[in-house]
């Protein structure tokens, strides 16, 4: 490998943009999106600065030309030819800054193909030039871009951050999910592309065309032309969030409503149920009428009062929850359901977020390696990647990765688990310590267990249960690979278990559940859940939660705690399932979970009220906290007894006692006459002779006596 | 799950001594903890008293497995050693061979490692002596047996296979049905 290979990966970067590519890099508030698109942006004044270099070295070839002397001629030359279009380009990039970067994004695609393509024709002038007499100073030059080309490669290295206790951490997540909700929201505008957005798309590859491959010559307007498109979009975006912003305003409503109106030269009409019939009938409506009409109806049950026209609420919900059902394709059912645990636009962004895929993410597995060497050990394979965010110090986020991500030598000797972000936290909120008896009653296929394995040390002893024997063995493997020398593996149904073994330390119950979480991995949720599936289901989880809670030991030393736990939005499956607990169990009380976000659960929810302390557990969205769905609950279970007789049970007792003593009593005198039927009947099964009834006092007064 | 017998204690710690030599006395007498070796179905698990004690309350068709697996008895009644027992393998190993970076793949794969992807190998290794392979930042990724004494390995070809493969991490992902 010489030098100019080394050269060959890529033009030397300015400063300049190693500085910009720096400040993307940084855990700041910056989108995803927005880190690709810009240093592409400021490298091609870069690129155009080097063609220069090379005009000028070309016209003055006798002169030994002092390198700063020469930089500086180039400098000028470069902004003569340059300036214009450089100015040009800098007003673009801002504005697509201040806009929002969904154009910038969009672009990178195109502008990567450009790149490529002029790198390569740089590196053959290069090589051409280097056959000349002037070897000298290119040598110089390449010093120089070396220099500046090491720089972005130590950079992402450098900065990586995955100290767990540094603050940077926790507002770049905050960021992240900001950014992420807000690209979100603006979604259902761009779902469907537009005409004009397909128009231009079109037009600019036509274009393309015509100027057929890139020169030296036409590069600079090609570079316009592209810069003219991202300021185009970045117009468009504009008008999108303005309608936005139109959609959610509510103190300007009324003037925006006429205004909107005017513009599109129709009103919006609620259909009424036999125009939905018909509607049915024909085969359902299209998808953009289905679209505008759901942002309509978002809007106007926003505002109930002001833009109702003189319609039922309930109308308009019915018509929104049909439209999500057909628009996203779940079945009415479930999107009722789903659309009753949130306000009106946020029910929106759930179901929009189901549609996108959550971040694969990896935990680091502490009994092999630290999450440093595993980040650094990744990145040497080429994953992109960065720590989840401040809550966890084993976790991290894969962006991209060059090699399959669940096969590499380092996944196979067990340094990491994939594993959803969510899955972290009930493990998280159990936190097991090291010599403590732990159970996972539904475990497969082991992420949780060997999280918990890992916390303790490997000492204590783990007990992880599968209902579903096929599943324990990839259970098995994982805690074989994983290294974890403490587990117990067994298959029993989990409302066997405590009569299998009990007196644990602490309890996890992932409990089976519908999954209305994780509709972005399984999207077969959406139309195979009924009604009657949610009843079993919670029915099951009501009788798993019992029994776990009866498998944890209330004297336990330093435990005694339950974690209770879905990947279920739905609150029949959650709040209700910890509410029955808590009524049939008065020796458990719900604590504080220990996770610093998520929101609280429900206490009342449609006409069922929830005890009080409900609002202790944790509810995670995946429009909210970009992870799958999820509930956790935390129980300290007590000792039952010094509960059970302080509290109302007192009362009720000893009355009870009372009315049993009363009743438990023999009443010898009554119960003569069936002593004596029942003897004579015995006595003639016998064959014995039976004696006349007149004569039973005396026979009745023997036994007495005899008892 | 049961302790095992005389016969199949001595085949256990046969195959283990090919590896680990004497350190065969760390596993049995260890300082921290009473461990101990117990049969269950066949397969041989190395585990704690502590965990082995409660684990007894499973019952024996619902019990999969316990501590660490080492490996499993034939049905001709050998003893084979698997992968899962690779930690402790690495923990004690006596003789070990690292192969380079381009050697990895093909032996998580499951080839034998070839002379052109070896790394270094313990001075003095024998022929036919159990050797734990690793790769160049000292991950542990399986064991085999050596085709040849180090000192014959200088004047081979690179083509010429060096450890014969036995075991590798790339089965938990290819035998994950069949491993438990």
């Amino acid at each position: 490998m010489g030098r100019r290979a080394k050269n060959k990966q890529g033009p030397p970067a300015p400063l300049a943009e190693v500085a910009g590519d720096n400040e993307a890099r940084r855990p700041s508030a910056k989108k995803l999106g927005k880190r690709k698109a810009e240093p592409e942006q400021e490298s091609r004044p870069g690129k155009k600065l080097r063609e220069g270099k090379e005009t000028t070295a070309k016209g003055s070839p006798k002169k030994s030309v002092s390198f700063a002397s020469q930089k500086k001629s180039e400098g000028k030359k470069g902004k003569t030819v340059n300036g214009k279009s450089e100015s040009k380009k800098s007003k673009v990039v801002e504005e697509s800054d201040g806009e929002g970067s969904c154009a910038g994004w969009e672009d990178v695609d195109e502008e990567d193909d450009v790149k490529a393509e002029a790198k390569a024709l740089f590196n053959d002038s290069d090589d051409d030039d280097a056959g000349s007499a002037y070897e000298g100073e290119w040598e110089e030059l390449e010093m120089e871009g070396e220099a500046e080309d090491d720089d972005p490669l130590r950079g992402p290295v450098e900065e990586l951050d995955l100290g767990s206790d540094d603050d940077d951490d926790a507002e770049a997540f905050v960021g992240k999910l900001k950014s992420r909700r807000s690209k979100q929201q603006d979604r259902p505008d761009k779902i469907i592309p537009t005409g004009s957005d397909a128009s231009s798309d079109d037009s600019d590859e036509g274009s393309e065309d015509e100027h057929g491959p890139i020169t030296m010559a036409n590069m600079e307007a090609r570079s316009r032309a592209l810069d003219a498109r991202a300021a185009r979009e970045a117009e468009l975006d504009m008008e999108e969030m303005q309608q936005a912003a139109q959609v959610d305003g509510e103190d300007d409503l009324d003037v925006d409503m006429d205004g909107d109106e005017e513009g599109d030269g129709e009103e919006f009409h609620l259909p009424t149920a036999e125009e939905r019939e018909e509607e049915k009938k024909a085969g359902g409506p299209d998808v953009h009428l289905v679209q505008r009409r759901m942002r309509e109806c978002v809007r106007v049950l926003g505002n109930f009062k002001k833009l109702n026209r003189g319609r039922a609420r309930t109308e308009y919900v019915d018509q929104l929850i049909s439209d999500i059902a057909s628009y996203y394709g779940y079945n009415d059912f479930l999107a009722e359901k789903l659309y009753h645990l949130f306000p009106v636009a946020e029910a929106i962004e759930f179901f929009e977020a189901n549609e996108v895929p959550r971040p694969v993410t990896i935990r680091t597995n502490t009994l092999r390696t630290r999450r440093r060497d595993l980040a650094q050990a990744l990145i040497n394979r080429g994953v992109n990647l960065e720590p989840i965010g401040k809550w966890t110090n084993v976790g991290l986020q894969v962006f991209e990765s060059s090699v399959p991500i669940g096969a590499t030598p380092e996944y196979l000797a067990g340094h990491y688990m994939l594993q959803a972000a969510s899955s972290f936290l009930p493990v998280i909120a159990l936190s097991p310590q090291p010599n403590e008896r732990v159970l996972d009653m539904a475990s497969a296929p082991g992420g949780k267990t060997t999280h918990m394995a890992a916390l303790m040390q490997n000492t204590g002893v783990v007990f992880a249960n599968d209902a579903n024997k096929a599943r324990t063995k990839s259970l098995t493997a994982n805690v074989h690979r994983l290294g974890c020398k403490n587990v117990v593996v067994c298959s029993y149904d989990g409302r066997e278990f405590p009569k299998v073994i009990g007196g644990f330390d602490r309890v996890l119950l992932d409990a089976p559940c519908s999954g209305t979480g994780i509709i972005s991995k399984d999207t077969s949720v959406k139309v195979n859940k009924t009604e009657r599936d949610f009843m079993l289901l919670s029915h099951l989880q009501k009788q798993l939660i019992l029994c776990a809670i009866d498998s944890v030991s209330p004297t336990s030393k330093t435990g005694g705690y339950f974690v209770y736990s879905t990947c279920s939005v739905t609150v029949d499956e959650n709040e209700a399932v910890v509410d029955y607990a808590l009524r049939k169990r008065p020796n458990v009380k719900l604590v504080e979970t220990g996770l610093e976000f998520g929101r609280p659960g429900f206490t009342s929810y449609r006409g069922k009220t929830f005890h009080q302390s409900v609002s202790m557990t944790r509810r995670f969205y995946p429009h909210v906290h970009n992870m799958d769905g999820f509930y956790v609950a935390k129980f300290k279970v007590e000792k039952p007894t010094k509960t059970r007789k302080a509290g109302k049970d007192e009362k009720v007792d000893p009355a009870a006692e009372v009315v049993e003593q009363e009743t438990i009593g023999f009443d010898s005198e009554e119960d003569k006459m069936y002593i004596e039927e029942s003897k004579r009947k015995a006595m003639r099964a016998k064959g014995l002779r039976v004696p006349p009834r007149n004569r039973a006092p005396p026979a009745s007064a023997a036994v007495t006596a005899a008892a | 799950m049961r302790p095992l017998t005389e016969e199949e204690s001595k085949l256990v710690f046969a195959k283990l001594a090919n590896f680990i030599g004497k350190n065969l006395i760390q596993l049995i007498d260890r300082p921290d903890e009473p461990y101990c070796f117990r049969l269950h179905r066949d397969r041989v698990y190395y585990v704690s008293e502590a965990s082995m004690r409660l684990a007894i309350s499973v019952a024996r068709p619902n019990l999969v497995s316990l501590g660490t697996c080492f490996g499993k008895f034939t049905k001709s009644g050998k003893f084979k050693l698997q992968i899962t027992a690779l930690d402790y393998l690495a923990q004690y190993a006596k003789y070990k061979v690292w192969i380079k970076p381009n050697g990895e793949m093909p032996f998580l794969y499951g080839n034998h490692v070839l002379k052109a992807h070896l790394g270094r190998i313990t001075e003095d290794t024998p022929e036919h002596q159990g050797v734990v392979v690793y790769s160049m930042n000292d991950i542990p990724l399986g064991f085999g047996v050596t085709a040849r004494s180090t000192v014959d390995t200088r004047k081979l070809d690179p083509t010429a296979i060096l450890v014969f493969h036995q075991a590798d991490v790339g089965e938990y992902l290819r035998d994950e049905e069949t491993l438990f």
